[in-house]
């Protein structure tokens, strides 16, 4: 593996980082009560999100899913707005109206964060013919769960970019898990990136722990579909630490001591001591960590310090032009 | 200004706004091909990249056309026979609604799934739907209905034209009715803007669709009997033209509405519950529905037709309003 120049390199640290201090405040501030809804969080696999966003321009597209709050960071989303829409704030990145699930930063090339299942893939496809049909060499790649390898929008997506051989890459976070179901209980194959030979589109397996290694295979499937080559499926292996929500209310499922396993090799953890080791200093590392906790901090507080959306506010963005006010919301 | 068919009508708004704008590419099953003659010659004109065939995955071109148009496209999604929109019910409802909403207005698209109603020749059940007011039911998808040619050609240009997801429902039982279609390029009929078709002074008659033409049958026949019927075509459904339908009713007093769709929660129930609402003091009798049986479609040509509206039911409906009630079968309409 070659590796990036050390600045990149901390770049990477440093989104992660910020993931890993805005899930933390994000549970602190759920379990207070604080953020209504639901809460998915996507501590453990910042690498995957992180190592993919690091290897797309500023300019290329990004599709993810409802476990959403890591792909904006990973993509270089500010904070404020990100932590204002956990709260229902209408500074919030979607004015309030999306939540957890949904935190798509379109200013980043986001095209959405979609809780339904599945349901991004053949969005992304078609931004990647979108790019096509512009005739630019922007990329579209699109982040779901090994869950979403069994939806219908799945194979429909997969086989049209493939057919139409449009600049997608495909990611698949395989932390192992839909909800509470094992992978190996519902895909009948070991590896989900063997998907991709029913498409006659190439695909790699990489370690969703090791940042680098993500960065690598979305890298080598970016340049191919620059250059015309068609999509890529890529399968990362991961971990979520959590529940898949964190109010589900019960353990469901019994993991023993799986997560200590995982926890040993924490992405974070892993990266921390390769920048070390290339010869990073422990001082640039932690200046970088505090920034990260100030970062989040100071999104905390704009968060709060926000105003609610106004009642009206409802009735926007349904169209282009507001839709008319009922009756019992005019005063 | 030519005479032209509901079918060339489609062919040209498309053909037009492809020209305007390159921004516009159609897709769906067998485009090139083309099936049903509303994008004759486009392969030529066009070229293979905006003129595309998809493969059989409903869910997956219409999924892609979202995220067409949210990168700036304006695609034009062909999906044949409205039946088919159903595989494809995740993105419609979820994504293509929905993505302006949930993100908080960051979201722009502008598309149009276009489906025929393909009813009243012997398809079954599963082809024979007229399902648009499923979808009046979930905000955030315009609707058209046109009835005619004219029509059809200046609302779907509006639709291209619209920065919102436009759902298009072509009436196959108006595929061969004849009118004359405006050359100006520019020409348009604004979306959500209804159209009296007849005036008249004792019944408002509300149609939708394929329930127009009949509608207007039945006003002839009544005129000679001295009934003056009005008829009016909302022409879309969402955003829906709710002044003039209430401006006719108050003038009349009387309202039928008229739909193809099954008749539970229909476009015909939800423009019915709107004149309850809103004019029932203007109302001298109950308003009535002249819609589809909530029963399946068959097959045999010997039992589909009744089901559907017909002039002669919207008449059975005019005498009911207007007391003539000896001319009534016994009970219904």
């Amino acid at each position: 593996m070659t590796h990036r120049p050390n600045d990149l390199g901390l770049e990477k640290y440093r989104r992660m980082m910020r993931i890993r201090e805005f899930e933390a405040v994000a549970e602190a501030i759920h379990a207070a009560g604080e953020v209504p809804g639901s809460l998915h969080t996507y501590t453990g696999q910042e690498a995957t999100g992180v190592g993919a966003c690091i290897a797309l321009r500023d300019d290329d597209y990004m599709v993810g899913n409802h476990r959403s709050h890591g792909h904006p960071i990973a993509k270089g989303a500010a904070l404020g707005p990100l932590m204002a829409e956990l709260l229902g704030k209408v500074t919030g990145v979607c004015k309030g109206k999306g939540g957890s699930m949904h935190l798509s930063d379109f200013s980043v090339g986001s095209l959405g964060e979609t809780s339904i299942v599945g349901s991004g893939i053949p969005v992304a496809a078609g931004a990647a013919l979108g790019a096509k049909l512009q005739g630019t060499d922007r990329v579209s790649l699109c982040f779901f769960g090994d869950g979403a390898t069994n939806e219908g929008a799945f194979h429909e997506g997969l086989n049209l970019a493939a057919v139409w051989s449009l600049p997608a890459i495909f990611l698949c976070e395989n932390n192992g898990y839909a909800v509470s179901t094992p992978v190996s209980q519902v895909v009948s194959i070991p590896d989900i990136a063997d998907r991709a030979k029913s498409y006659g589109m190439p695909s790699a397996i990489v370690d969703g722990q090791d940042v680098d290694a993500v960065e690598a295979a979305v890298a080598e499937a970016v340049a191919r579909a620059r250059a015309g080559g068609g999509p890529t499926l890529i399968e990362a292996k991961t971990y979520r630490y959590a529940e898949h929500a964190v109010n589900m209310g019960r353990v469901l499922r019994d993991r023993g001591t799986e997560v200590d396993a995982w926890r040993e090799r924490d992405p974070i953890t892993l990266y921390k001591a390769r920048l070390t080791a290339n010869g990073t200093s422990l001082e640039a590392i932690e200046t970088i960590e505090r920034e990260a906790k100030a970062d989040v901090e100071a999104a905390l507080a704009f968060a709060r310090a926000s105003d609610y959306p106004d009642q009206l506010a409802a009735f926007d963005d349904v169209f282009v032009d507001r839709l008319p006010i009922p009756h019992y919301l005019v005063n | 200004m030519a005479r032209g068919s509901y079918i060339e009508a489609i062919r040209q708004a498309q053909m037009e706004e492809m020209q305007r704008d390159e921004r516009v590419f159609i897709m769906g099953e067998d485009i090139v091909c083309n099936v049903f003659g509303t994008t004759t010659g486009f392969t030529e004109m066009f070229g293979k990249e905006r003129v595309r065939d998809t493969p059989i995955s409903e869910n997956g071109f219409i999924g892609a056309s979202a995220g067409a148009a949210m990168v700036g496209m304006r695609p034009i999604v062909d999906v044949t026979i409205s039946s088919f929109l159903y595989p494809a019910m995740d993105q419609i409802m979820s994504i293509i609604a929905k993505s302006r909403y949930i993100y908080g207005g960051q979201a722009r698209l502008p598309l149009v799934i276009r489906s025929c109603l393909f009813y009243g020749n012997s398809n079954a059940a599963q082809h024979s739907d007229r399902p648009y007011s499923m979808f009046m039911n979930m905000p955030g998808l315009k609707i058209i209905v046109p009835s005619d040619a004219r029509d059809m050609k200046g609302l779907l240009k509006a639709a291209i034209r619209d920065d919102d997801p436009v759902l298009c429902f072509e009436d196959s039982t108006c595929w061969s009715s004849k009118a004359d279609l405006p050359d100006d390029p520019d020409f348009i009929i604004p979306l959500g803007e209804g159209e009296v078709k007849r005036e008249g002074t004792d019944i408002s008659v509300i149609a939708v669709a394929g329930g127009v033409p009949i509608a207007l049958k039945a006003a002839q026949k009544l005129a000679a009997e001295g009934i003056s019927l009005e008829v009016i075509d909302p022409r879309t459904l969402v955003p829906l033209d709710r002044a003039m339908i209430l401006k006719s009713v108050r003038k009349t007093g009387r309202a039928i509405t008229v739909d193809p769709a099954h008749q539970t929660c229909s476009a015909a129930s939800e423009i019915s519950a709107l004149i309850a609402e809103q004019a029932f003091d203007a109302l001298r009798g109950p308003v009535l529905r002249v819609a589809t049986a909530d029963t399946h479609l068959p097959f045999s040509p010997a039992i589909e037709k009744a089901l559907y509206p017909s002039v002669d039911r919207i008449v059975a409906a005019a005498y009911r309003l207007v007391g003539a009630e000896h001319r009534l079968p016994a009970q219904g309409i």
